[in-house]
């Protein structure tokens, strides 16, 4: 029940987005279809990226707004649909006159079914359609016509989104243009394109001549990693959702974003395996709730569960640390070990809602040091976070030297970017930091009152510079100058800024420790990397080859140990045929490799060598060759070949 | 494979040298690198998490270049199978006691050759009569010059005619005397130091790796022996012995098997509980799928409506699949236009009503019927539906390219590994094609059922085309025979009096399958019989008798 909730928190979080970052999209369409110009057809193209999966979310919501706020009509087109104009159009008033009874649902439907089937499906048709709906709506309800103008403009316009521009053919699409675009005075089109790869692809894609008649505005949605960053930051960066996610984990999940396929659904379709697979395999994930909801299934333990906190490893920790009439009691009372768990979870809790400050704060540091030690993105401080103590490596040392070197103005930016941080955060720990920074931030203003009268000082002392025109002089004050800066002691403006990295160093080591330091970490990570690879991002040739070159992995028997690469020949059939064909080229001559066969599985079964080349091979050994090849041309190793008889073809290239 | 992984570590370590220059040059950049190669680092642990206990295959062991294959590599290799554990090896010291003591270090060698040796006195026994064309060449070879044996290996990746020629000879000069006393010229012989042959030869091949490639796959040509089976003058199987056969054969490792299974059974739950979390399953690994599913079926779904397809059947399309779920699941008569139509009915059904539930079991969702591109997107859409849980096998290598990134997302799998070694007897069973040696067995008795119910005439018209393609047959550019020839031969025959009676008889040959009509290029109809040449010798053969 949590996961659901969970679920679609999250499908929330993304929609509201995206209509965020689209509403803008709707404002300029709105404006162009008051500026029609003739023969031209309004286009938006829409550079979506990459990340193909994701772009139906973002149609959706976005032909919702433009259906709330501009027209009725809207069609979305897929280029599987749509292999010829016939069908485009086809599916076009399918689509557009299906809305059109959402819209009014007055006619009854058969007759609305009849004649789409009946109307010859072409543009003449469309434009009386729209004429007479459009009039339909003028003469019958003129009330309704008033509010429906408020809303819509005189004559909506008809928007039809080509989803997939770039698969749609070219023909099609050339052929819709043209005859739109000679309809363009009865019938006002908008069209949108959504395009995957570059806005480039519209001028490859259609001719001059066609392209012409399109008046198109570029539009760039975000991109995708920056909507990985707005899911990682409502997600897992905030103390609301009691489900976390262990550091391989989410590496894991980012790299395959990253790496494989940029798509946001697929790492929420990610995210939500590792809450079924914690929920599934974890017992004691009851306890990962809502602290409200905690105190009662805590209370409602049964014994076993218990005995299951107790077998947690970093439990045991807990308790070693424990003086030894509590660990007594630890054990063996389920009451108090009830309590504990209880005060636990809710250090737990605590140690997230400050984690997270100090994390955002700590990124407002780092972010902008030169070459990002410790990562661009907080999604990259957060799993160093995660790994390890974070203050041990060497990127953090790194980092904290640079940040030594900051100049002032990017200092006080950021000391009051982390109070806001701070002021905002749920944790109820923070006043004192607060105070501090605060406190911080006031010594800069004196110091900048100070350096202001010490700037009158330095500058006279550069004019008295300037006066010297001796050659001889100069040189020697500038000498001088070297030698007492290098022989000065900090300024104050100095210290001041290590204090304050000081400050903030002392911080990450307070809250920044890593979780699997933490008690009960186990019940609310999820930190099985494995599993997420294996069902996610599976390898189903890395499995077949593993089957067939080393049997042993899955069948646990001592006689197909092997070492090395080669097997032995007690190994099934199919292993054996395998090993066997790996050492022919593009070609194999069946006779030569039965023989092979019988040869090895003659010796397996211990019979004498000489019968086995004999020209009688035995009938159940030909017969399981027959079955082994025949497995493996299912598998698609081999094929049969006419190149030549009683050949087969190869159909893998080197070792597989 | 051990050369190429060799090559391998060296491209990472020049890689990450690179990679250690490019850090200076741009902050962007240098980060995208990093990541890259915390990537790599990733990958690398999540290879060995995902294996667990087995041992982590990395890709380059997996899509190696191949390296030029010897034809007789694969008895050699069979020999060396066949040969390790069993045999003792006190027997064939005795043989040679002295050789052993002179060459220590290449006593595994010599061991491999003296087999060889062995195998092919064999041959020679059996194969007396065509012993030219009968021995693999490269056997004979290697018998005769054993000196070579090692530098052979260098000299086979570059095949150079000269060379050919050049071994022939030596072949002939030393062919008898090889065979008289193989023994002592292997003991005359010294083989050079292996290890600094071994290596020159490593180099070599790894510099022109790319070169090979594009080399083996440019000839033509390739090097097999010109054996058959039916020089084996064995009978050919058919689907019924195959069975009874197999059936007598014992399963080999039959507990380790099911211990597999079971832990695989465990899963059950699992799958149901992912299932209705609107994921679905595809299974993969080595192994018959189809009884694990079936257990999943009966275990789990006894109450449930579920449809199973057989995907692995030859005459499954998605049309039948769409049928059977409008039609028994949904109770709705009537047809519709396109198999997308059916679709959107299906959908419009299934989102009305949601208590409305349906389990689909797919046994081979990549058999060459589902596995185009229409019938997946077909599948996965139907797939997409929450309230349709979709449970999936997939057992060939390249399964996994059907589907590109909408697709995929339609689907929403969770990949299971259940490598459960079973033989794939359903699957196999239907493929008849693949059956190399059935083939020939079915279509011939096929033929023979149809003839047999025609009338004299009838089969006087079939028999006159297969021999008409019988004396074609060294023609590779035949074109079947034409209508107008067929028409006349047949009148001469007496065997039609119009066309028309002609044309009758043909129409029901094509329903039966038995020919085949393809227009020519001048527009005339071309017969053909879809049978390969020696069945229907065969057939001619029996039918010859029979008259």
């Amino acid at each position: 029940q949590i996961q659901e909730d969970l679920n679609k928190q999250l499908f929330d979080n993304l929609l509201s987005f995206l209509r965020r970052s689209h509403s803008e999209f709707q404002e300029k369409t709105k404006e162009w279809t008051c500026q029609m110009k003739s023969r031209e057809i309004p286009t938006a193209a829409l550079v979506l990226g990459v990340n193909v999966t994701d772009h139906d979310l973002t149609f959706r919501s976005l032909s919702e707004v433009l259906q709330n706020n501009i027209t009725p009509y809207i069609a979305l087109l897929e280029a599987k649909d749509c292999p010829g104009v016939k069908n485009l159009i086809q599916k076009l008033m399918g689509q557009l006159m299906n809305c059109d009874i959402d819209v009014d649902s007055l006619e009854d439907e058969d007759y609305v079914r009849v004649s789409q089937n009946r109307i010859r499906c072409s543009m003449t048709s469309l434009i009386n359609w729209y004429e007479s709906v459009t009039k339909k709506t003028d003469s019958e309800t003129p009330s309704k016509k008033r509010t429906s103008s408020s809303r819509h403009c005189q004559s909506p316009p008809i928007v039809v989104i080509f989803k997939d521009m770039e698969s749609f053919a070219t023909k099609v699409l050339q052929d819709f243009i043209v005859i739109s675009s000679q309809h363009i005075r009865e019938l006002p089109l908008v069209l949108i394109f959504g395009i995957a790869t570059s806005p480039m692809i519209i001028h490859s894609l259609l001719p001059h001549s066609v392209s012409s008649l399109l008046c198109i505005e570029l539009f760039q949605s975000l991109s995708c990693k920056e909507h990985l960053s707005t899911i990682i930051d409502k997600l897992l960066l905030t103390a609301q959702f009691p489900f976390k996610l262990g550091d391989k984990v989410l590496q894991v999940l980012i790299n395959i974003f990253l790496y494989h396929d940029f798509s946001v659904r697929n790492f929420i379709k990610g995210y939500q395996l590792c809450m079924v697979e914690h929920f599934y395999s974890q017992p004691l994930s009851v306890l990962c709730c809502q602290l409200v909801d905690a105190t009662k299934r805590v209370d409602s333990l049964s014994h076993e569960q218990c005995e299951n906190i107790r077998r947690l490893p970093s439990f045991r920790r807990y308790v070693e640390s424990q003086e030894s009439e509590k660990q007594i009691a630890l054990l063996t009372e389920d009451s108090f070990l009830k309590e504990t768990t209880l005060k636990l979870l809710e250090d737990l809790h605590v140690y997230h809602e400050n984690y997270v400050s100090v994390l955002r704060c700590l990124h407002v540091f780092t972010s902008s040091l030169p070459k990002y030690p410790l990562g661009k993105q907080i999604r990259e401080l957060h799993c160093v976070c995660l790994e390890d103590r974070v203050w041990e490596t060497e990127e953090y040392e790194s980092s904290l030297q640079l940040a030594r070197m900051l100049n002032k103005s990017d200092l006080v930016t950021m000391l009051q970017q982390c109070v806001e941080i701070f002021v905002s955060s749920s944790g109820k720990g923070f006043d004192k930091t607060i105070e501090k920074l605060n406190e911080f931030l006031t010594q800069f203003q004196k110091l900048e009152a100070e350096a202001f009268q010490e700037q009158d000082v330095s500058v006279s002392s550069q004019k008295e510079l300037q006066k010297k025109t001796d050659l001889y002089q100069l040189q020697k004050s500038l000498l001088d100058l070297k030698e007492s800066r290098r022989s000065k002691k900090l300024t104050k403006f100095e210290t001041l800024r290590c204090e304050i990295i000081d400050y903030i160093d002392s911080l990450v080591r307070n809250y920044l420790v890593p979780v699997d330091h933490k008690t009960l970490h186990e019940i609310v990570y999820f930190n099985t990397a494995s599993v997420l690879r294996e069902h996610l991002n599976a390898a189903p040739r890395t499995a077949l080859h593993t089957a067939l070159n080393n049997p042993y992995c899955y069948l646990k028997n001592k006689a197909l140990k092997s070492d090395g690469g080669s097997i032995s020949n007690k190994a099934p059939d199919i292993c054996i045929v395998y090993k066997l064909h790996l050492e022919c080229g593009r070609l194999i001559n069946l006779v030569d490799w039965l023989e092979a066969f019988s040869t090895v599985v003659m010796a397996a079964e211990g019979q004498n060598a000489d019968a086995a080349s004999s020209d009688q091979v035995d009938d159940v050994i030909q017969a399981r060759f027959i079955r082994a090849v025949s497995e493996l041309e299912l598998l698609g190793f081999i094929k049969p070949s006419k190149q030549k008889t009683d050949h087969v073809a190869r159909l893998t290239w080197g070792g597989c | 494979g051990m050369k190429v992984r060799k090559e391998k570590t060296q491209l990472t370590v020049s890689l990450r040298r690179f990679v250690k220059k490019l850090e200076n040059i741009s902050d962007d950049e240098a980060q995208d690198i990093l990541e890259e190669k915390s990537y790599v680092d990733a990958l690398g642990i999540c290879a060995q998490d995902a294996m667990g206990n087995s041992s982590s295959v990395s890709g380059g062991e997996v899509y190696s270049f191949q390296t030029p294959k010897r034809s007789s590599k694969m008895s050699e290799l069979a020999s060396e199978l066949a040969q390790t554990p069993v045999q003792s090896v006190t027997s064939d010291r005795s043989e040679c006691p002295e050789k052993t003591a002179k060459t220590p270090q290449s006593s595994s060698k010599k061991y491999m050759f003296l087999l060889l040796i062995h195998i092919f006195s064999v041959l020679l026994q059996s194969k007396k009569k065509e012993f030219v064309s009968t021995t693999p060449y490269r056997l004979r070879k290697r018998l005769a010059a054993p000196d070579s044996y090692l530098e052979s290996e260098s000299e086979y990746s570059a095949s150079c005619s000269e060379e050919e020629d050049e071994e022939d000879q030596r072949e002939v000069s030393t062919g008898l005397s090889g065979q008289k006393t193989p023994a002592k010229t292997k003991a005359a012989s010294t083989p050079p130091p292996r290890n600094t042959l071994a290596k020159e030869n490593k180099e070599d091949k790894m510099s022109n790796l790319v070169e090979e490639y594009f080399e083996a796959h440019s000839s033509s040509k390739v090097l097999t022996s010109d054996r058959t089976l039916q020089k084996l003058r064995k009978r050919r199987l058919n689907q019924q012995t195959l069975h009874d056969l197999l059936k007598k054969a014992p399963l080999a490792y039959a507990a380790e098997i099911k211990e597999l299974n079971q832990h695989h059974e465990s899963l059950f739950s699992k799958w149901m509980l992912q299932l209705h979390l609107g994921f679905n399953i595809v299974l993969y690994g080595l192994g018959s799928k189809r009884d694990l599913l079936e257990k999943f079926r009966t275990s789990l779904l006894q109450d449930s409506v579920h449809l199973v397809v057989n995907g692995y059947f030859p005459s499954i399309t998605v049309r039948s699949i769409l049928n059977s779920i409008t039609e028994e699941v949904l109770d709705h008569i009537g047809t519709f236009r396109s198999p997308l139509d059916q679709l959107e009915f299906i959908i419009k059904r299934f989102k009305e009503d949601p208590s409305l539930e349906l389990y689909v079991l797919i046994h081979n969702l990549d058999s060459q019927m589902l596995r185009g591109e229409r019938s997946q997107q077909i599948l996965a859409q139907l797939s997409s539906l929450s309230s349709v849980y979709l449970i999936a096998s997939v057992d060939h290598i390249n399964a996994p390219l059907m589907w590109d990134h909408a697709k995929l997302s339609l689907y929403n799998w969770l990949w299971y590994e259940t490598t459960t070694f079973s033989p794939y007897v359903e699957e196999t069973s239907y493929e008849n094609s693949l059956l190399v040696q059935q083939s020939g067995s079915l279509a011939l008795s096929s033929l023979k059922h149809v003839l047999c119910s025609l009338t004299l005439n009838a089969r006087g018209i079939f028999r006159l085309l297969a021999r008409y393609q019988l004396e074609n047959k060294d023609n590779p550019s035949y074109p079947g025979l034409s209508f107008h020839d067929f028409y006349q031969q047949c009148r001469e025959a007496f065997l039609v009096n119009n066309d028309l009676t002609l044309r009758a008889q043909l129409t029901e040959f094509r329903d039966h399958k038995l020919i085949r009509t393809k227009r020519g290029a001048d527009g005339a109809e071309y017969l053909i019989i879809p049978v390969d040449d020696s069945t229907l010798t065969d057939f001619l053969e029996k039918e010859d008798e029979d008259v």
